[in-house]
């Protein structure tokens, strides 16, 4: 086990730096670079554009030179000095502008993973074990209702119904007192206040998929002969369907596990967007329609790294839930 | 082969177990009578789809929905005497049936790897039993399943308890499910057809376990087959099911050489024999199974009776009676009954 961890993380290496050519490559595929779509929007506010100056930060930011020198200036700055380089929109190094979004945004993914699990969990099993009962056909309808209705919408909806019904405005994570205090339980309570609009329009759609795989798989399950042997061994309902065939029916849970940590970065951009949260979407989306192009590369490049890390993860905890997997590890 | 004094362990009687589809209601078990005796083996023997293994979930009521037990009695007499506890009437989920499933009633299946999950280990599958079902703590149970284990065969019963069963071979595996079913020291074990997915030399081994547990340990067996071969081995009595009822029931000795119902007489001219003739085909039954949604009315094996007396078997439902010359024997077909007898009503 431990010596198939290191292959993996060696294997990271060869792919990381494949992946970060690639991701260079994309960003700079657009025609054209931040300065002339700078010199454009300039150009349509009617705006001077300074030659010399745009000359100045073209030399600055090796923009003249041939692409593959610029991939090892970018790359070796990333990799000997942790310089992500600046972001030429908000004219700030990119790390200082990520890792606090970047932490909002794992509050806030990991808090609606939590959320869709708490939810799911317990429906899915009482579907399963009650198919076609009434209760299993409402939530069945409602959670089919959930995943079809778009998150962003469901946002727009809380937000208008919050502010006409209850004249609050739920958008953002504080209220405007507390945007720039510092950290007391008051705000703490301001926050807890705000998050749970996030987490539930951001877990619905999840909750509604995770109740449809938990049900579909814990059916296959149950009508299996070791949970026909396990009542013949006398244990409660509850106990066998919790020990043997929930357990097995968790699986997919796990390897989705893989997928949630890339989508911490990019998902939901529209509904944070739309809630105007301090997350790492929205910054993500300006960068890359603004050309910014470290910025948007340095997103990129987390992206891939996390969704190699997920994958890990979710494999080994595969390995360690099912014994004939960690077998072929 | 059985003793005078035989002590009837678990009766069953006019059980009647029914699946409400939507296509309609199948019986599949339609009023079937068994008697097993204590520390002895009653067969039971059928085709496919005969109601054997539905009979024996009825008696644990493990019936998988949307099956239910609608009929009949299954009396469990307990060790002291006293009043049998009928189990077809207790709730299927209740505190005392739970009690009986592995105490008082071990079950073994057809398919080892399936009935073991496969992500426990064997020893946290069949300690589970020991706890529910015998007295003392963790380290009793542990002690327990370790002498099971080498009981049934393991030589290393320490290595065999912290494996996972597709580390083990498919005979393998069986004993492990054989342990669980034991440790829990029930005074019945049913065997629904334990050897039909194992080869025949793993078959007999199994087979000879089973019958060196039962002197060991005492237990009766209820073994389920289809194999009459199996059934010779292995049972004192047996009870030969069709569609779901009891053709006939009897000890092992008359069921071989003094075979009354029409069915069971087919059916062993139908097994081939040592020093027959190769040139001759072997001898089938006439017809196909019926649809279980459309059973013949009466005799439900009439229209492949080859003795089927013209406008009886096919009006009345033949009543399950004790032959008059053995107590122990029964059958169900109107050949042996006399005419002039009540006719049952059909159900």
């Amino acid at each position: 086990m431990g010596a198939y961890v290191i292959r993996r993380l060696l294997l990271f290496i060869p792919m990381m730096a494949a992946i970060s050519v690639i991701t260079f490559i994309l960003i700079q595929l657009p025609p054209g670079d931040y300065l002339t779509s700078e010199i454009m929007a300039m150009a349509e506010r009617g705006e001077e554009v300074d030659e010399a100056a745009i000359e100045a930060l073209k030399l600055r930011y090796g923009l003249d030179r041939p692409m593959v020198e610029q991939y090892f200036r970018w790359i070796t700055n990333i990799i000997l000095r942790g310089d992500f380089g600046r972001s030429f929109h908000w004219e700030q190094p990119v790390s200082s502008l990520i890792w606090e979004r970047l932490m909002w945004t794992v509050v806030i993914s990991l808090g609606s993973l939590l959320f869709t699990w708490v939810v799911a969990f317990p429906i899915g099993i009482y579907s399963a074990t009650n198919q076609y009962s009434i209760a299993d056909y409402l939530f069945t309808f409602f959670g089919f209702l959930g995943k079809a209705t778009p998150n962003f919408l469901l946002a727009l909806v809380l937000m208008w119904m919050g502010y006409v019904y209850f004249d609050l405005n739920m958008g953002g994570l504080f209220s405007a007192e507390y945007q720039r205090a510092p950290w007391s339980l008051a705000k703490v309570g301001d926050l807890i206040g705000h998050l749970w609009v996030p987490l539930v329009v951001l877990g619905t759609a999840g909750t509604a998929d995770l109740i449809r795989v938990l049900r579909a798989n814990l059916l296959d399950e149950l009508s299996k002969p070791y949970v026909t042997a396990a009542r013949a061994k006398g244990l409660t309902e509850l106990k066998l369907i919790a020990k043997y065939p929930v357990r097995i029916a968790i699986n997919p849970f796990v390897s989705s596990i893989g997928g949630v940590l890339p989508e911490l970065i990019s998902g939901a951009a529209i509904v944070s967007v739309v809630l105007s949260l301090p997350t790492t979407g929205p910054l993500m989306l300006g960068a890359l329609l603004t050309q910014d192009m470290f910025l948007a590369g340095s997103f990129l490049m987390l992206l891939t790294i996390l969704s190699l890390i997920g994958t890990l993860l979710s494999d080994i905890l595969l390995a360690v839930l099912d014994p004939r997997i960690r077998q072929t590890v | 082969m059985n003793p005078p004094a035989a002590e009837v362990l678990l009766e069953v009687r006019n059980l009647r177990t029914q699946f409400k589809l939507r296509q309609g209601v199948v019986r599949s078990v339609d009023g079937v009578d068994l008697t097993i005796y204590r520390g002895q083996t009653l067969g039971v023997v059928g085709e496919s789809g005969c109601g054997k293994s539905v009979t024996a979930q009825s008696i644990l009521r493990i019936v998988p929905h949307p099956g239910e037990v609608v009929g009949g009695q299954i009396l469990l007499h307990g060790k002291a005497g006293g009043a049998p506890v009928d189990l077809a009437t207790l709730p299927a989920k209740g505190q005392r049936i739970r009690e009986v499933r592995g105490g008082e009633i071990g079950m073994i299946f057809q398919e080892p790897m399936a009935s073991l999950s496969p992500v426990h280990t064997v020893g946290n599958q069949v300690i589970e039993m020991a706890l529910l079902h015998r007295e003392g703590g963790q380290d009793e149970a542990r002690e327990a399943v370790l002498d099971m284990l080498s009981r049934v065969g393991f030589s290393e019963p320490e290595r065999t308890f912290d494996s996972y069963p597709h580390e083990l071979s498919g005979g393998m595996r069986q004993r492990a499910v054989i342990a669980m079913a034991l440790v829990g020291r029930p005074s019945l074990l049913i065997a629904d057809e334990p050897t039909t997915a194992l080869d025949v030399t793993t078959e007999a081994q199994i087979l000879r376990l089973l019958k060196r547990l039962q002197a060991d340990l005492g237990m009766a067996i209820m073994f389920i087959t289809h194999d009459l071969g199996v059934i010779a081995k292995m049972a004192d009595h047996a009870a030969v099911m069709y569609l779901g009822k009891v053709v006939e029931h009897s000890d092992v000795d008359a069921l071989f050489h003094d075979a009354r119902h029409p069915y069971l007489r087919a059916l062993l001219s139908s097994v081939p024999r040592f020093g027959g003739s190769v040139q001759q085909r072997l001898a089938s039954i006439e017809g196909i199974v019926p649809d279980p949604f459309r059973l013949p009315g009466g005799c439900p094996f009439h229209p492949r009776c080859p003795e089927s007396i013209a406008g009886r078997c096919e009006v009345e439902v033949p009543v399950y009676r004790t032959l008059p010359e053995a107590a122990d024997r029964g059958v169900s077909c109107h050949l042996h009954a006399p005419l002039g007898e009540p006719v049952a009503a059909q159900r």
